[in-house]
């Protein structure tokens, strides 16, 4: 993670507890320094500068709990994962969670490689037509939906539902299965 | 030991017994730079598309994703010269076995549920199944050799490509468990032994560097694993942003670096500290030929000691791929396997001792079957 201020990496990471809010900061060792000095001095924590790009914000820094308590309970329409379970295990729940908290894990992926653009390999698929995904990409996504389905009506003993959902799971993998190749 | 697993047809499974005689890729001790540079090794990780990843899935979808995966793979070509090993059913030490000749990783042994690896025969390419992601793609050559492993592994990722939907976004490349692996998916790793780079005390000046440039560093076993008997792996730490060509350059233009430092530091030792080198070095081969009792992490450490001698040429008539061997028939789940017997640590140290005196007969050990 870098730091708030500059390009070094964040090696403090302060968290602020002023009446009911909270903030984090994550500041390298020169500005935790300096934040810390103002902080005495001023008898408060100083506001950080917003860093380019606006990246701190979707990270939650500078939010306050109730932000922060909504964000972890923002869930993935397909498997269900929260981003407090994402942050908790480190480990996303389906690849659609990309797409679902692609805001949220913008600045972390930036952080983690210092882009956020793939620009390596592509499956040689073709893709939807004006769609950049690879062909196939939307309905094989809506099966992983439909496996949490099925899954919640064996749960809710609803057989004739998860009877209906085994069935369009297995048509649409079969279509895949079956597509015109080269 | 091995058990026989229940979706495959038992003379097609890969009889672990047998694999005991022979000696694993990164054991060969052959290829450019072979006296310092162990292996190079790439792997992909690939997720399916319809399926959530490994560790938001039931049971049945564990299950399914290791049956799909394994019979579309089987109709490739390069999956059709793979055997398939149920991991799920394999006893502890056959697990640990696997781990030990780096066919597949602790992770993977550990793990519960379906899941499974495939194998080559020459023990070059590795399937794994179900572990942190749906597919991890490896391939190892002995020796500095990351282009030749690179034009393998693509080769297999294509074919794969063709017969499953591996899960992949425009922005964000090919989607996996976890965020640190998005993108290309790839790590390019090489092993190297550094034992001089140890002995003058350069090592951690050299890792500081490597941390400076996004390298990560390593031991013999991989994340989290202790770098034991000076072997280190050197691997990309991001895996987004840059093209799988970069990345493999990344790594591939450090390893001659590293391979300079760690010749001038035997160069040094030689020329400055010959007696005390060679003092270590016949100590360590000396412990190594008599000990009637040992432990693995000290085998590693002086079988280091003795491979370096043996490349200064501090010893002589002992072959450098035998010993690359005996590092790794050393380790408890292939001494339990070779003596045929479940051992405890107590045992297992007398084991290995009588092992080693076997083999470092007085003539130095004893060339391995390849």
């Amino acid at each position: 993670m870098k730091c708030q201020q500059c390009d070094k990496p964040a090696v403090f990471h302060i968290t602020e507890l002023e009446a009911a809010e909270v903030r984090e900061l994550h500041l390298c060792e020169d500005h935790a320094r300096v934040y810390l000095n103002q902080s005495e001095a001023a008898g408060g924590p100083p506001e950080p500068k917003p860093k380019g790009g606006g990246l701190t914000a979707p990270l939650g820094v500078g939010q306050t709990a109730d932000e922060l308590a909504a964000l972890d309970q923002k869930a993935c329409d397909m498997c269900g994962i929260t981003f407090f379970e994402f942050r908790n295990q480190g480990r996303l729940g389906c690849p659609h969670d990309y797409v679902h908290f692609e805001k949220e894990l913008e600045p972390l992926i930036a952080n983690i490689h210092g882009a956020t653009q793939h620009t390596g390999r592509r499956p040689s698929r073709p893709t939807a037509p004006g769609e950049p995904l690879p062909e196939g990409t939307e309905s094989l996504t809506a099966v992983i939906g439909m496996r949490t389905g099925m899954q919640e009506a064996i749960e809710c003993e609803d057989y004739e539902r998860a009877k209906e959902l085994r069935d369009r799971i297995r048509d649409t993998e079969q279509h895949w299965l079956e597509r015109p190749t080269e | 030991m091995t058990s026989t697993p229940p979706h495959m047809d038992p003379s097609a499974q890969m009889n672990l017994d047998t694999l005991t005689t022979t000696v694993g890729e990164w054991l060969r001790g052959t290829g450019p730079e072979s006296d310092i540079v162990m292996s190079s090794r790439v792997r992909l990780a690939r997720n399916l598309a319809q399926y959530p990843f490994v560790s938001r899935a039931s049971e049945q979808d564990r299950a399914e994703i290791e049956k799909f995966l394994r019979e579309r793979i089987a109709l490739v070509p390069a999956g059709k010269e793979l055997h398939s090993i149920d991991v799920g059913h394999l006893e502890e030490v056959d697990r640990q076995f696997l781990v030990e000749r780096q066919l597949i990783s602790r992770e993977l042994a550990e793990a519960q549920g379906a899941r499974s690896v495939a194998i080559d025969g020459r023990e070059q390419v590795s399937l794994m199944i179900n572990e942190e992601d749906h597919l991890r793609i490896q391939c190892m050559h002995s020796g500095l050799d990351l282009q030749g492993v690179w034009n393998q592994i693509r080769v297999v990722d294509d074919q794969i490509e063709q017969a499953v939907p591996y899960a992949f976004h425009p922005r964000w490349g090919y989607l996996t468990a976890c965020p640190t692996n998005v993108g290309t998916g790839i790590r390019v790793s090489v092993m190297l032994h550094l034992p001089a780079l140890v002995i003058t005390r350069q090592i951690d000046k050299v890792f500081r560097s490597l941390h400076k440039i996004s390298l990560a560093v390593r031991g013999l076993y991989g994340e989290g694993s202790q770098a034991m008997g000076d072997f280190y792996q050197i691997s990309n730490q991001t895996t987004l942003g840059k093209t799988e060509e970069e990345l493999l350059e990344q790594v591939g233009d450090v390893v001659p670096v590293l391979i300079d430092y760690e010749r001038r530091a035997r160069e040094f030792l030689v020329r400055e500290t010959q007696q005390n080198v060679h003092d270590q070095v016949s100590r360590a081969y000396g412990i190594l030929r008599t000990a009637q009792t040992i432990t693995a992490e000290e085998t590693m450490q002086l079988l280091s000691r003795v491979r370096m001698g043996v490349l200064l040429g501090l010893i002589g008539g002992v072959d450098i791929s035998a010993i690359n061997v005996l590092l790794v028939r050393t380790q408890p789940a292939h001494l339990q396997k070779l003596r045929g017997l479940e051992l405890d640590t107590k045992d297992r140290n007398i084991e290995r001792a009588r092992y080693l005196r076997q083999h470092f007969d007085g003539n130095g050990p004893k060339a391995a079957a390849n």
